[in-house]
């Protein structure tokens, strides 16, 4: 019985977000609080001669001013968590990450003081009168190039600069072999550019130790306030857990970015008993490009083989990684784990093999960002596959259907298993596509696109796309490197009255959890969804978490509540059973009432929960209240997949983009809210679409990141998208209760690969037979494409 | 993005401002380009002394033969004025190009001409509008050409302690066929290249052109050779496509991750090219 689920219901933490009353870390106001300015190296490699702080320190209203010197030895700095091993066995590079450096600054940005002040304005106008002497050196930017002999040095004691390198698939003599054997192999060098996560919130933390009670508490703009709790816990400054509570109140996005755990938490957390008071951070718009984790930078070299009839016999594939200068949290996990897995796509290829080399550059720190490698997966096999139609004169969607994986439900027939070690839950490709070209009205484009003689060029881009979210089963991870469990927990403690607080261990940063997570709590216990409250984000009222990245909140998330719910059930029917005198096996449980089957006798829910809590007549042996945790460890991930089909139009003269059409069909298993699901598909859509068109860094010779203000990085803005035509499959989930995949990241996912396949077809029928145009595809590079 | 501190002074008429500009000090007209150089630090005046208050620079007045416009007008005012439209379309069409509409309701004419930043509309239109800009400094009054405003990078003929306080547009029949377009920069829309035209048609020819160009080059100029190109012939594709080909000719182009020397020369002669044929369509 469904009262909410599947229903558009709107958001209930709207109305705080939009009448201006969302709390977020920066309006947080803690008595005597003084604030820091970290003050961050200008240069991309130097070497620090000296710092003298002295004429800063004088300055009225600073607190206290440090630099790597003042952190204790034992605190070596931030960690990764998750271990990738070289081929050869041996683990990765793991050089330290310090919360300030000591000697040499390896990125622009990287932290070489904080400056504790009244007020952030003194603390900004202090760090200016530090006098650093710098020996300036020769930078590496670009992850190939940072392989290479000769190129300047990260870290020196990690030679070519090599993190590690990694391999995934069949052996490459059987993959080359395939290859050798095909009618037609394609093959594309391309780039995935890098980008800035930009969520519209800066990063921010406040470092608060209570010496009353001997606790620090941690504010910060967080996607999972536990796990940075653990990290910085046990692995940065040695504080017992139970002594910390970290909150990550209302929080502006993430976008991956606010998973990892930063130095400036560690900071200010440390410092703020140091100097006995609560400490705040804030990143300003310039420190966000250059020290929020960014995103892809992929640098790959890729060959398909196919038959003479179109059936893809090989993928080969090599990529560079850049994880910047120092690991970020789960930056090996992307290119590696997240990435490679994902080579098989959609399609039968027999034959796969990915090589990854991952190298420090002095950039900032690369790592997850929506979507994280399946992105980067995805944009390989689509790129590919288009650019092989259009090389084999076929066509790009009939190509694509000739090789798709056949239906499989997981449950009657057994999930796929790819060759690259994942084994897929459920699947049922076609109808993805069949939909998408429905909706496109192909064949009339097609006709359109012949005509077309108005000096613009029209193209039609295709990607069909899996991914892997829901992360993860907690031993599978374990086994490929993952520091952690990736598991979810949750509280449901029903109130005397029958109202219900939800504790969830994961964390709404935008994903609208506080209403998807109501309806299906409100559905599960027939109550109304006024009577449940969502809570989380706090240490201190939410057992453990593990966050929200991976699409994995109502997947994992969602299936701890309802492991919780059904507990709750199991113990309100023998109350219920106790009270109407029969026995729970008799018992009906809907409306919010458990009626006595074939009777007209039943007991409402509050009357249950209020003899929990007032336990006079009261089945024996069974312990008062109606309060239950669980924790939800997923069998499997989950896999949505989709079609993405863009077209655009090139003014020939100036190169510009167009895009004029954008139809979006996904399937993330059941959909409990509709219209945030569309919301997550939209603004996946814009971000996807924003990195073919818009985004990128450029860094100079030096290192600097020459656009890292939104005058030089451009972003995707309503006026450059079209209306997006979305629709739906749903094929279940069959390892979760609720049947969801999760549909954080899938617009992300699909959309980038589709715009530049259309511009690359838009030139194609135009007569420029171009293989690639890089990303962003700025007017002039489609230009120079034509020239 | 916190500037250093500063002291404001708010000025209710020019001389009044005039009295307030010391040494250290700085007009704030919108700030929409001051106060985000003063968030970067690249700017750190001691005083601003803000003129967007003072009435007599915030109007238009239709004379009998030009238009004079405050420097404090708004570029929104600029884009709702029918006097502008009627006898400079091109005004218009530029004000409506610039920035969003937080940016159009804040930032002035008067201060992105003191700017003089080399990718702003402004400069261009003035250009091809033939203006005078009317300067009031301690010393009194003078009036400047266009021509000999704009004198490199975000540089121009403003002296210390001056303020510009209008901006005199004549009526002539090249402004009442003219024509604005712009290639926006992506991410910040300031034009990568902007071209505003103006034709003055005798019968079926080109009796007088100006047409100006932003975005190019270190300082908005005058496509002279193309004016000149186009003066006694007819203005048709071919004309058009033949005239074009100097624009560029006298200026150094700009180059940067957006545009390359060779394609924002490209972009130049395609939006000269635009520009001049939107007037051949207009009668
Ligand atoms: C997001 C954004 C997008 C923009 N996009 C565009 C665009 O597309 N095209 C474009 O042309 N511009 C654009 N701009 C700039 C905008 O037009 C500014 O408003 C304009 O450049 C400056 O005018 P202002 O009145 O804001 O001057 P202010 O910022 O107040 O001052 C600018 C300079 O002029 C001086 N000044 C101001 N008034 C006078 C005066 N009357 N006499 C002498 N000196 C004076 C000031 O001292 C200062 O040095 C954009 C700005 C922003 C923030």
């Amino acid at each position: 019985m469904t009262k909410y689920i599947g229903k558009s219901v709107k958001r209930l933490e709207d109305k705080r977000f939009i009448t201006g009353q969302g709390k977020y870390t920066d309006d947080i106001k803690l008595v005597n609080m003084a604030h820091a300015y970290i003050l961050r190296s200008p240069y991309a490699h130097a070497t620090i001669n000296s710092i003298d702080t002295s004429e800063a320190k004088a300055m009225e209203g600073v607190v206290a001013i440090y630099t790597g010197a003042d952190i204790p030895e034992a605190i070596a700095g931030v960690p990764c968590g998750w271990q990738v091993n070289f081929k050869n066995g041996d683990i990765m590079k793991e050089p330290p990450h310090p919360l300030l450096v000591r000697k040499k600054v390896r990125h622009v940005g990287d932290g070489v003081a904080i400056v504790i002040a009244d007020s952030k304005a003194i603390a900004k106008d202090a760090s200016e009168l530090i006098d650093i002497d710098y020996d300036i050196h020769d930078a590496v930017t670009d992850p190939k190039a940072a392989a290479q002999a000769g190129a300047p040095l990260v870290h020196a004691d990690v030679p070519s600069n090599t993190c590690f390198d990694w391999e995934l698939g069949n052996p490459k003599e059987e993959v080359s072999a395939a290859m050798a054997s095909a009618a037609h192999v394609t093959e594309l060098e391309f780039a995935n550019q890098r980008v800035v996560p930009n969520a519209i919130e800066p990063r921010s933390a406040i470092g608060h130790y209570d010496t009353a009670h001997d606790r620090y508490t941690l504010y910060t703009s967080t996607q999972n306030p536990h796990l940075t709790r653990l990290l910085m816990c046990a692995f940065v400054l040695g504080i017992p857990e139970h002594k910390v509570r970290v909150v990550g109140p209302d929080v502006g996005g993430g976008f991956g970015s606010k998973i990892f755990h930063y130095t400036e938490e560690a900071l200010v957390t440390f410092f703020s008993k140091i100097v006995g008071r609560p400490i705040k951070w804030t990143a300003d718009r310039s420190e966000a490009f250059l020290t929020d984790a960014h995103g892809r930078d992929h640098v790959t070299h890729a060959k398909m083989g196919f038959d003479a009839d179109g059936k893809i016999v090989a993928l080969q594939a090599y990529t560079y990684a850049n994880m910047g200068a120092y690991l970020s949290t789960f930056a090996p996990a992307v290119p590696t784990y997240l990435h490679g897995t994902l080579l098989q796509g959609l399609y039968t290829t027999p034959k796969i093999n990915v090589d990854v080399t991952a190298t420090f550059t002095h950039t900032n720190a690369v790592d997850a960002y929506r979507g994280a490698g399946r992105p980067e997966a995805t944009y390989l096999l689509e790129r590919i596959i288009d650019l092989a139609a259009l090389e084999m004169d076929m066509d790009p969607a009939e190509l694509r259907l000739k090789n798709f994986i056949e239906p499989f439900d997981g449950v009657e027939q057994e999930g796929y298993v790819t060759q690259v070690a994942l084994q897929y839950d459920s699947g049922n490709y076609a109808p993805v596509l069949n939909r998408a070209l429905e909706m496109v009205g192909y064949e009339a484009f097609r006709k359109e696109q012949a005509a077309q003689s108005n000096g613009k060029l029209l193209g039609i881009g295709f990607s069909t796309y899996i991914e892997a979210c829901g992360i993860a089963p907690s031993a599978v991870v374990g086994a490929l490197g993952a520091r952690a469990g990736l598991f979810e927990s949750a509280q449901v403690t029903v109130q005397p009255t029958g109202k219900v607080s939800v504790y969830t261990g994961s964390h709404s940063h935008g994903q609208g959890h506080e209403t998807t997570f109501a309806q299906v709590v409100a559905d599960r216990m027939g109550i109304a969804i006024e009577d449940v409250e969502i809570i989380h984000g706090d240490s201190d009222r939410v057992a453990f978490g593990m966050g929200t990245y991976g699409s994995r909140s109502l997947a994992v998330g969602g299936s701890a509540i309802v492991k919780s719910v059904d507990k709750v059930l199991e113990k309100g029917a023998k109350i219920a059973a106790h009270l109407l005198e029969a026995s729970p096996d008799d018992l009906d449980y809907a409306d919010g009432k458990w009626t006595v089957r074939g009777t007209d006798k039943s007991v409402a829910f509050g009357d249950v929960s209020l003899t929990a809590y007032v336990p006079h007549n009261y089945p024996e042996g069974l312990e008062p209240g109606m309060d239950f945790s669980s924790f939800y460890d997923p069998t499997n991930f989950t896999y949505p997949f989709g079609a993405h089909v863009a077209i655009v139009e090139i003014d020939k003269e100036t190169g510009a983009v167009k895009l004029k059409r954008f139809i979006a069909v996904d399937d993330v298993g059941n959909v409990i809210n509709p219209m945030i699901v569309d919301g997550q598909i939209h603004g996946g859509l814009a971000q996807g679409i924003g990195q073919a068109l818009h985004e990128g860094t450029v860094y100079d010779e030096s290192g600097q990141l020459i656009n890292g203000s939104y005058m030089d990085y451009c972003m995707p803005r309503a006026d450059d998208l079209p209306s997006f035509e979305v629709d739906r499959t749903v094929t279940p989930c069959p390892h979760n209760p609720l049947g969801v995949k999760g549909a954080g990241e899938a617009g992300c996912i699909g959309s980038t690969p589709a715009v530049v396949n259309a511009v690359i077809d838009a030139l194609w029928k135009g007569g420029f037979k171009v293989k690639d145009v890089p990303m962003p595809m700025t007017p002039e590079r489609v230009w120079t494409a034509m020239q | 993005m916190i500037p250093t501190s500063f002291d404001y002074k708010k000025a209710s008429s020019v001389e009044e401002a005039l009295g307030m500009l010391g040494d250290d000090a700085q007009i704030l007209g919108g700030g929409h380009s001051l106060i985000p150089a003063l968030k970067l630090r690249l700017n750190a005046p001691g005083t601003l002394v803000d003129i967007s208050k003072i009435d007599s620079l915030k109007v238009i007045r239709d004379n009998e033969n030009s238009i004079t416009i405050g420097a404090g007008v708004t570029h929104a005012e600029i884009a709702a004025s029918d006097v502008l439209a009627q006898h400079c379309p091109m005004m218009g069409q530029a004000a409506n190009a610039i920035g969003d509409i937080q940016v159009r309701n804040r930032g002035t004419i008067g201060g992105s001409i003191a700017h003089a930043d080399p990718a702003a509309d402004w400069p261009a239109v003035l250009l091809a509008t033939d203006a005078n800009v009317i300067i009031q400094g301690k010393n009194g009054k003078r009036t400047v050409d266009i021509d000999q405003f704009f004198k490199g990078f975000f540089e121009t003929a403003l002296e210390e302690g001056e303020i510009i306080t209008t901006i005199s547009i004549p009526k002539t029949a090249f402004n009442r066929n003219s024509t604005y377009v712009k290639f926006k920069q992506p991410a910040s829309r300031f034009a990568l290249v902007g071209c505003a035209a103006a034709v003055e048609m005798d019968g079926g020819s080109v009796k007088s052109a100006r047409i100006g160009l932003t975005g190019v080059s270190e300082y908005a100029y005058r496509a002279t050779g193309v004016e000149n190109a186009l003066a006694g012939k007819a203005l048709n594709a071919d004309t058009i496509a033949s005239a074009v080909s100097g624009v560029t000719d006298s200026v150094d182009v700009m180059s940067d991750h957006y545009a390359s020397e060779k394609y924002r020369s490209h972009l130049a002669h395609v939006f000269v090219k635009r520009a001049l044929m939107n007037l051949s369509y207009s009668k």
